[in-house]
């Protein structure tokens, strides 16, 4: 029993990573509709970004690479969009090979300027050690991404609902040429979605520096887990996104306790796959009459 | 106020509009009809900048609007009410006036009380999502939405088709007092024929993508006329 309940603030932390890593996705890809391969090396740029600040600020260089990263990993998806994902909008395979090779050429590129090796981003004091919760260990970077994550949704869902560039963004997303009927210059609003869901990604990378090395692969390594979120919890939903990454962050953590890490993942996948052909809309689907 | 003149427009390979040439004049109300299919949508659509024509020109009050994006259509005063009652569904009623009014250049709060003014119906159903309302309901927020940019210009695409009797009549009152009393021009898409001849001014009629009849109001009993109408 006790150790049943020592997994629980184990897969509540990977949920916490897995919304991270999806939140972006659920913008570029779930709203947008662009299969957005290129998702896991803004979480990359981020990362790096971590990397960087951390010689040049020092000790909270933490807290200053989250904006940071944010808005580096952001403008990189602006200019994305800008330059080449307007041109091939309603053609997904193309924006799928499209961003796979910005997706290669970012890893690449990576590989020239660090290196190909692993480095490590040190955690700041404050950061290292846990505590004991009710005769549960919680470390304090998982609390610490938990919370990120927690004030990351919380933030995306006080945009979309309460500011008119989030009530703008949603009906673009609902109904695009109506948008532009009602005065909506909806590339403008492309673009800063693109922005919110790169940037967020950002976000993401700096905090995996807290739970792992950094490299050029990180990307590769989180897209897959990112689009399960996204597709499992329905496409754009962001209550979906949150259940999904909690049901999946659950799933795992119990499943890697009670056989490994590379077995849970593979019946996770399974799961999913077998809770998509039972309700292919994912968990959160629209409704009202019309989906115009 | 609006001239469109010789405009093709293609989907893919098929020609939907030959040449069709349109003057809506400044304080008119025009009707555009014709039988399903013949371009009358696809026609609308092209002047608000939704699709681009392969030929042609669009001109709005002198100004050559051809090449211009919708949005900023709808700053230089131009609204459109698209087919089938479209709002945006996962949007409060509030939000759906809001997002518009929130993209106009004037920004003025006013603007929405004016519009509510003229479908007070909408107001208890400020904090319903658009896609739960009826049909009816959703046609006046649709009307509502295009006048909160107040615009000189408004194209309706059969704002009366689908929708229940009584809300009829309240739009097609509205759309009198609209045309009559604040001197909005319309260029109105409407197949029911009585509605036309008690609205228009004058009207157009498309056959197979091709202007077939031009002229005024009254020239709508003519037998030849209505032959072009008739299914």
């Amino acid at each position: 029993m006790a150790a049943l309940a020592n997994q629980l603030p184990i897969g509540l932390s990977i949920a916490a990573v897995l919304l991270l890593i999806a939140l972006g996705l659920t913008f570029t890809f779930g709203q947008m509709g662009v299969v957005n391969m290129a998702h896991g090396e803004f979480i990359m740029v981020g990362a790096y970004t971590a990397y960087l600040l951390q010689g040049a600020v020092g000790g909270q260089s933490l807290l200053v690479a989250l904006p940071v990263a944010f808005a580096v990993a952001g403008l990189l998806g602006l200019l994305l969009e800008w330059s080449l994902i307007r041109r091939f909008y309603g053609r997904p395979l193309d924006t799928l090979l499209l961003t796979w090779g910005v997706s290669l050429v970012l890893q690449q590129l990576a590989r020239d300027v660090f290196g190909a090796p692993n480095v490590q981003v040190t955690a700041p004091a404050w950061l290292v050690g846990g505590v004991d919760v009710l005769g549960v260990r919680l470390p304090h970077n998982r609390v610490f991404i938990t919370a990120l994550a927690a004030l990351c949704v919380l933030g995306v869902g006080l945009y979309l609902a309460k500011l008119p560039q989030g009530r703008r963004m949603r009906a673009v997303v609902q109904n695009r040429e109506l948008a532009a009927c009602s005065g909506i210059a909806t590339g403008r609003v492309d673009r800063s979605t693109f922005l919110l869901g790169s940037g967020l990604a950002g976000v993401a990378g700096v905090a995996l520096t807290l739970v792992g090395p950094v490299g050029p692969g990180l990307g590769t390594f989180y897209i897959v887990d990112a689009f399960l979120v996204v597709v499992a919890g329905g496409l754009g939903r962001l209550r979906g996104a949150v259940l999904a990454a909690l049901a999946l962050g659950f799933l795992n953590g119990y499943l890697e306790f009670w056989t490994d890490a590379s077995l849970a993942k593979v019946l996770v996948f399974v799961a999913v796959i077998a809770f998509l052909q039972i309700r292919p809309q994912g968990m959160v689907a629209l409704r009202g009459r019309s989906l115009g | 106020m609006l001239s469109v003149s010789d405009v093709d427009v293609r989907y893919g390979r098929a020609r939907v509009l030959h040449g069709v040439s349109l003057e809506v004049p400044t304080g008119s109300l025009v009707c555009l009809m014709g039988r399903n299919g013949v371009g009358k949508t696809t026609l609308l659509k092209t002047t608000m900048g939704l699709l681009r024509p392969a030929a042609g020109r669009v001109e709005l009050e002198g100004e050559d609007i051809t090449g211009l994006p919708t949005h900023q259509r709808v700053r230089r005063g131009m609204a459109f009410v698209p087919q089938g009652h479209v709002s945006f569904p996962q949007l409060t009623v509030w939000e759906n006036l809001q997002v518009t009014l929130e993209a106009t250049s004037h920004r003025q709060a006013s603007a929405v009380e004016e519009a509510l003014a003229v479908f007070p119906t909408l107001r208890p159903l400020f904090k319903r999502p658009a896609g739960f309302l009826s049909g009816g309901q959703r046609q006046q927020l649709a009307i509502a939405r295009a006048l909160i940019t107040r615009p000189r210009l408004l194209l309706l695409d059969e704002p009366t088709e689908g929708v229940q009797p009584s809300v009829i009549d309240e739009i097609e009152l509205a759309v009198r007092r609209l045309h009559r009393q604040a001197g909005l021009t319309v260029l109105l898409v409407e197949q029911y024929l009585d509605l036309a001849l008690r609205l228009a001014d004058s009207f157009v009629v498309l056959d197979a993508g091709r202007v077939a009849h031009a002229g005024p109001v009254a020239e709508l009993h003519d037998e030849s006329v209505r032959r072009l109408l008739s299914v």
